[in-house]
């Protein structure tokens, strides 16, 4: 079997909720666990399958070291060496894990999926007609964000709006999870427009990012 | 993705950009956002006493895609009374701008925001006939 990196040590208890070990498997390195003996649960949710409380808010830390063990754990390089099978299941499991990682590490990501666990899928692509005083506010900072190379101080003010743009997704994050916590078909309608909402600033600050290094690079 | 030229047109040559004073009775605004991908437009109508709309500009922060829909729907709104450009579909826009599927969005924003600026210019009408003679 081909061995994994060094120092992977593995930890059974605590993997426990993850992974299923086969009761013959006397070993306690990684390194020698097969794909078999590694499974990945896929009807877990995202939360569960990194032991993180569902919540709005996630221990960074936590996720990251719950990430990278589980990669290490799954990932294609260890299995290059076994069978067709093994080598699939082992890419779908890596895969897996990834897609958990992305979605529970960003807010946005993060609060669409707790949507969908509530049994909500957030419909970006219709609901156009949104609040107007929010859409206003949406085109000032689009002009201002459009103005910014003909400011006095492009840096300052690039910096000013990313503040700005931060501080509308805090403060959004914080009304959704109210909502989200509460949970009655209305709360839950207030939080997918939050998110909506989310979107828009997530964008933003995406160009204002863009806008930044280039700025930079001038 | 490769845009069709009258996507390519209307992105390069805008027509109709700008702004119309929103508190003016005779002008309808329609604001309509697109989450998915972040755009925002605003479209506005000048009408006449005659019901014609006379003016039509926008301003849309999107892709191209979205500006040519918008830019279209402004061109194709003037002239024409409010109920026959209430008629415009998003399918129409699609088709004339040969949008591929993944951005057939963009023209369901234009309709949607032809639709609320219509709305916005007969509220202010309704509002206009409740309020007591001067």
């Amino acid at each position: 079997m081909p061995s994994g990196p060094a120092g992977s040590h593995w930890s059974g208890l605590f993997f426990s909720g993850t992974f299923f070990f086969d009761a013959e498997c006397s070993s306690d390195t990684i390194c020698d666990l097969g794909i078999d003996d590694v499974v990945v649960d896929l009807s877990k949710n995202y939360f569960e399958l990194f032991e993180l409380p569902v919540s709005c808010q996630v221990d960074q830390q936590r996720l990251s070291s719950q990430y990278r063990a589980l990669q290490r754990a799954v990932h294609p390089d260890r299995f290059a060496g076994d069978g067709e099978r093994q080598q699939r299941l082992s890419i779908q499991y890596a895969s897996h894990v990834n897609e958990a990682f992305d979605t529970l590490k960003q807010p946005l990501p993060r609060v669409i999926y707790l949507l969908k666990l509530a049994g909500r899928d957030v419909d970006m692509e219709c609901n156009t007609i949104m609040d107007a005083g929010f859409l206003m506010e949406q085109m000032a900072l689009r002009e201002a964000v459009a103005d910014i190379k003909s400011t006095s101080n492009p840096e300052q003010e690039v910096e000013r709006l990313a503040d700005q743009v931060d501080a509308d997704i805090h403060r959004y994050l914080q009304q959704f999870e109210g909502f989200w916590v509460s949970g009655t078909e209305q709360d839950l309608d207030q939080a997918e427009t939050l998110v909506r909402k989310m979107q828009f600033m997530v964008k933003l600050a995406t160009e204002l990012e863009q806008l930044e290094s280039e700025l930079l690079d001038d | 993705m490769a845009y069709s030229e009258k996507v390519i047109d209307h992105y390069e040559n805008p027509r109709n950009v700008g702004k119309l004073d929103q508190d003016s009775q005779s002008v309808g605004t329609g604001m309509v956002g697109a989450p998915a991908c972040g755009d925002v437009m605003r479209l506005q109508i000048q009408v006449s006493d005659e019901g014609i709309i006379e003016d039509a500009r926008f301003k849309t922060y999107g892709c191209g895609s979205a500006i040519a829909s918008s830019s279209l729907a402004t061109e194709w709104m003037k002239g024409k009374t409010l109920d026959e450009a209430a008629t415009i579909k998003n399918t129409d826009i699609a088709e004339e701008l040969a949008l591929p599927p993944v951005k057939i969005h963009c023209s369901v924003l234009a309709e949607d925001a032809i639709k609320a600026a219509i709305d916005d210019y007969r509220s202010k009408q309704k509002h206009d006939d409740a309020a007591p003679a001067a």
